[in-house]
């Protein structure tokens, strides 16, 4: 049997979120967590989560897996629950809006901060606008950031700052678009993320690179932005 | 692009470098300074005392003081702006990081003076 410890909330009926507990059987089967949370809706309907996908693509079920952040959809419960005990609580530091279900307001508005789409205001050729193969390969470790939240909501600098500080997912995408050889919006990009918040925050506590379910390194992504804005200003 | 007004250098990546520098010269001067107590041979007042009558000496050390103010600074704001927020606390936490940061300035800016008036005064 595997004991389930879920953090539950509803706003509309409960004054305070509560942890419930669940048994489930799991028949012996290396089950993910989100096998086990869909398993678990089937008694109690009233449990609530995202999903989507369910193979590590979409990032819809980031949450915090006993512990750690995670997709619920790519995490088995051998890994998260070797004691036969999974914890699972929303993702931490944003807004509960119901059990696992957080606000991701926040995290978009940053994301948004950094003009996530390519910036070249030179006529586009008759075909696409090629890279080379090196250009193209600055972008590997970049593009696959799925925006599941898990980095930047176990971030620290991110839960004390969420209006100010972009966060590790955010600063990855920026510095996607820093690193494209199709970009030319470099230096307006750089320009926007000298304050004392946006970038520098990052105190190198490596959360995010500990967490991503992607094995991204965000923590080298925000070294490169400060390479760049160092380089063009000393 | 957040404003902030009360950082040491306004930009982020200014107090950034400052505080990468100021740890350098911090370093330097501890080593500096331990090596000296360590490496004497008649470690005393006498010696101590000729180390510090060189003008070198005296700016090493003035440059080491206003590395920490500088130093401290950046971290203690870092650390006032991470903790006394709006967003937790509501209107206080202004006033609250105000205070903070006035009563961080008197600081600085008393060891300062005292730093030099006791570098220069021996």
């Amino acid at each position: 049997m595997l004991k389930v410890s879920i953090y539950r909330y509803n706003p509309d009926t409960d004054s305070a979120p509560y942890m419930q507990d669940y048994e489930l059987d799991t028949q012996g089967k290396d089950l993910m967590v989100l096998d086990v949370l869909e398993l678990l809706k089937a008694e109690d309907p009233s449990l609530a989560f995202r999903r989507s996908c369910r193979e590590g693509v979409c990032g819809s079920d980031g949450m915090n897996i006993s512990g750690k952040n995670g997709l619920a959809c790519v995490m088995p419960i051998s890994e998260a629950a070797p004691k036969g005990k999974l914890v699972l609580r929303p993702l931490p530091g944003l807004p509960v809006i119901r059990d696992l279900v957080v606000d991701m307001e926040q995290f978009y508005t940053q994301y948004k901060k950094i003009e996530p789409f390519l910036q070249n205001d030179t006529p586009a050729p008759a075909i696409e606008r090629l890279q080379s193969p090196e250009d193209r390969e600055k972008l590997d470790g970049l593009y696959e950031c799925i925006l599941c939240a898990c980095c930047s909501t176990a971030c620290p600098s991110f839960w004390w700052n969420p209006d100010k500080f972009i966060g590790p997912a955010g600063l990855l995408q920026a510095y996607r678009f820093l690193a494209d050889s199709r970009d030319e919006a470099t230096d307006e990009r750089l320009s926007k993320l000298d304050d004392p918040f946006s970038v520098f925050r990052c105190h190198g506590i490596q959360n995010c690179v500990n967490v991503c379910p992607k094995g991204l390194n965000p923590t080298r992504a925000i070294g490169h932005i400060r390479n760049m804005l160092i380089t063009r200003a000393v | 692009m957040v404003k902030a007004v009360t950082g040491f250098g306004r930009s982020g990546l200014y107090d950034w470098f400052i505080q990468r520098v100021s740890a350098v010269v911090l370093v330097a001067y501890t080593l500096f300074i331990v090596g000296f107590i360590f490496l004497s041979k008649d470690f005393g007042y006498d010696s101590w005392s000729a180390l510090f009558e060189q003008r070198w000496v005296r700016v090493f050390s003035l440059v080491a003081l206003i590395s920490t103010i500088a130093h401290a600074w950046i971290g203690l704001w870092s650390v006032i702006t991470d903790y006394l927020t709006n967003r937790m606390m509501g209107g206080k936490a202004t006033v609250l990081r105000i205070l903070v940061e006035v009563l961080l300035g008197a600081v600085a800016v008393f060891y300062a003076v005292w730093g030099i008036e006791i570098l220069w005064g021996v």
